[in-house]
């Protein structure tokens, strides 16, 4: 495109936005209302996620091995462990160890367990990862099911019901945020179409003289993006100041080792980034929808 | 050239605009196109700039079937015509100049051919001296002039008018005929939709008379031929 072009596309795109200024400031403000609701969505979702990553990672399952079994039978669970295919890695771990690592763990107070390691009453285990965590329920009760095998324990309810809840909180995070959109992207598209009467004459005289239907879409282009960009500026600073915020003020309370939320930097301006780029999509949509009514040829 | 092979239109609420035209435009010649409201004038030259496209038959333009055409094909289609209305349909918040420049201008013209080109037809039709006006200090012939302009400036081969003298006094329409004379004397094909017997019977010129959305006569040097 001709840099003249362009300029008088940019020219006429803001001489709507200022002629019908009570409109835009409708259109913009569909935009942030949608914004702030859509931004509060994925702060929750995306540390949702963040969340159930760790669990994911973390998950894993213990299998007890009976203590009466033999050295072979301890090799013969192993192999059976080894040709499950969900399996993505396991190791075996001596009951020695076990006692050294719950020692460890339990940092002064495990000073009291050392007095067993002479006699340690603890299970030799095999730990077992899964490619994903929902695979951790199947796995572990086919485990179950081995002989030589005394317990088996992966944090069952726990696990399952945070992925559960994890789960649904996604399916409906997404429903809601596609709503949103949609919803916008309806509202901007109708704020337009009341100013375009105006300009219907316009674009027919385009047509009529052959201008491209691209030529007389691009005004409408540049006029929804700035509607969605104009519009994302709120919802922007309140994301950077109210993360902030947030971070400061809940990260701490949460003190569990596998809940922690997304760190200020980069995620509030990942999540800006995100919202601004939504706010353009949303508004370019909503424009270039309402003008095609009048391109059809 | 403009072809029509046994064309129908049938609009989508069930009225039958046209009803088997079959007819054949040279290059660079002037056209009447004559008849009662509602005979199918309109239907008629708006296929010949894709306005509206045939239900059944043929249009062909320069040999292009515009019932083939591609949507992305028509803005090229329009540039080699030039449309003229009853109501001038000018923007009225432009000025004559910017009239007239806005056909170059969305087209993409590069700016230097912009003035020249403008300056030129303006001049050609008597209203370079307004060029700052705005449409509503001008008078209806004036308007009309400008659209006249605008629907040259980008040398169409062909210039389409629907009934351009409908709104205006005897002495304006001369005025305008007078231009589309000239237009028509430098080669550009002219076809004008009037219900001016006078102006018919006195530049005498090929007549296409319409009646009920068929052809009923084709003349050259024809007469306007029925009364109002």
């Amino acid at each position: 495109m001709k840099i003249n072009t362009f300029k008088r596309h940019f020219r006429e795109g803001t001489k709507n936005l200022v002629r019908n200024s009570w409109m835009t400031v409708a259109a913009v403000g569909a935009v942030t209302t949608t914004l702030v609701l859509v931004a509060a969505f994925l702060m929750l979702m995306l540390n949702l996620n963040q969340i159930a990553d760790n669990i994911e990672s973390d998950a894993e399952i213990r299998v007890f091995i009976d203590l009466s079994a033999e050295e072979e039978d301890i090799d013969e669970l192993g192999h059976n462990i080894e040709d499950l295919n969900r399996v993505e890695e396991f190791y075996f771990s001596s009951k020695d160890e076990e006692l050294e690592a719950l020692v460890e763990d339990l940092g002064e107070d495990g000073e009291a367990w050392e007095l067993f390691e002479q006699d340690n009453p603890l299970n030799d285990v095999y730990v077992v990862e899964t490619y994903e965590a929902e695979d951790l329920a199947g796995v572990a009760s086919t485990i179950e099911g081995f002989s030589n095998v005394d317990d088996v324990d992966y944090g069952s309810e726990t696990v399952d019901r945070l992925l559960q809840f994890n789960q649904y909180a996604r399916y409906i995070g997404i429903t809601f945020i596609a709503a949103l959109l949609l919803t916008a992207i309806f509202l901007i598209s109708n704020t337009i179409k009341m100013t375009i009467t105006a300009r219907r004459d316009e674009i027919g005289i385009m047509r009529l003289v052959g201008a491209k239907n691209s030529f007389i879409r691009w005004p409408f282009f540049v006029e929804g993006m700035l509607t969605g960009v104009i519009g994302s500026v709120i919802p922007i600073a309140l994301v950077l100041g109210g993360y902030h915020f947030l971070y400061i003020n809940l990260n701490d309370r949460l003190n569990f080792q596998f809940i922690e939320l997304l760190p200020w930097n980069p995620f509030a301006w990942q999540l800006s980034l995100m919202l601004l780029a939504i706010g353009a999509f949303i508004g370019i949509w909503g424009s270039v929808m309402s003008v095609r009514k009048f391109l059809k040829v | 050239m403009i072809e029509m092979n046994n064309v129908y239109k049938v609009y989508d609420n069930g009225v039958t605009a046209l009803n088997g035209i079959s007819s054949t435009i040279d290059n660079g010649e002037f056209v009447y196109v004559v008849g009662p409201s509602g005979a199918g004038k309109s239907s008629f030259i708006k296929m010949m700039y894709r306005e509206e496209v045939p239900s059944k038959g043929q249009v062909k333009i320069n040999h292009v079937d515009i019932g083939d055409m591609k949507d992305k094909q028509v803005p090229y289609l329009r540039r080699s015509i030039g449309v003229i209305f009853q109501d001038f349909k000018l923007l009225p918040k432009l000025t004559v100049y910017e009239n007239v420049a806005f056909a170059l201008e969305v087209i993409e013209e590069n700016p230097r051919k912009i003035r020249r080109r403008v300056m030129d037809v303006l001049d050609k039709v008597g209203l370079k001296h307004k060029a700052r006006f705005i449409p509503a200090q001008l008078s209806g012939g004036e308007q009309q002039r400008v659209a006249i302009a605008r629907a040259i400036v980008n040398n169409p081969k062909v210039v389409i008018a629907d009934e351009p003298t409908g709104n205006l006094d005897p002495d304006t329409s001369w005025e305008i005929m007078r231009i589309f004379e000239e237009v028509n004397a430098s080669g550009t094909t002219v076809i004008m939709a009037t219900h001016s017997k006078d102006i018919v019977n006195k530049i005498r010129r090929r007549v296409i008379a319409m009646e009920n959305g068929q052809i009923v006569r084709d003349e050259h040097r024809g007469e306007y031929g029925y009364e109002d």
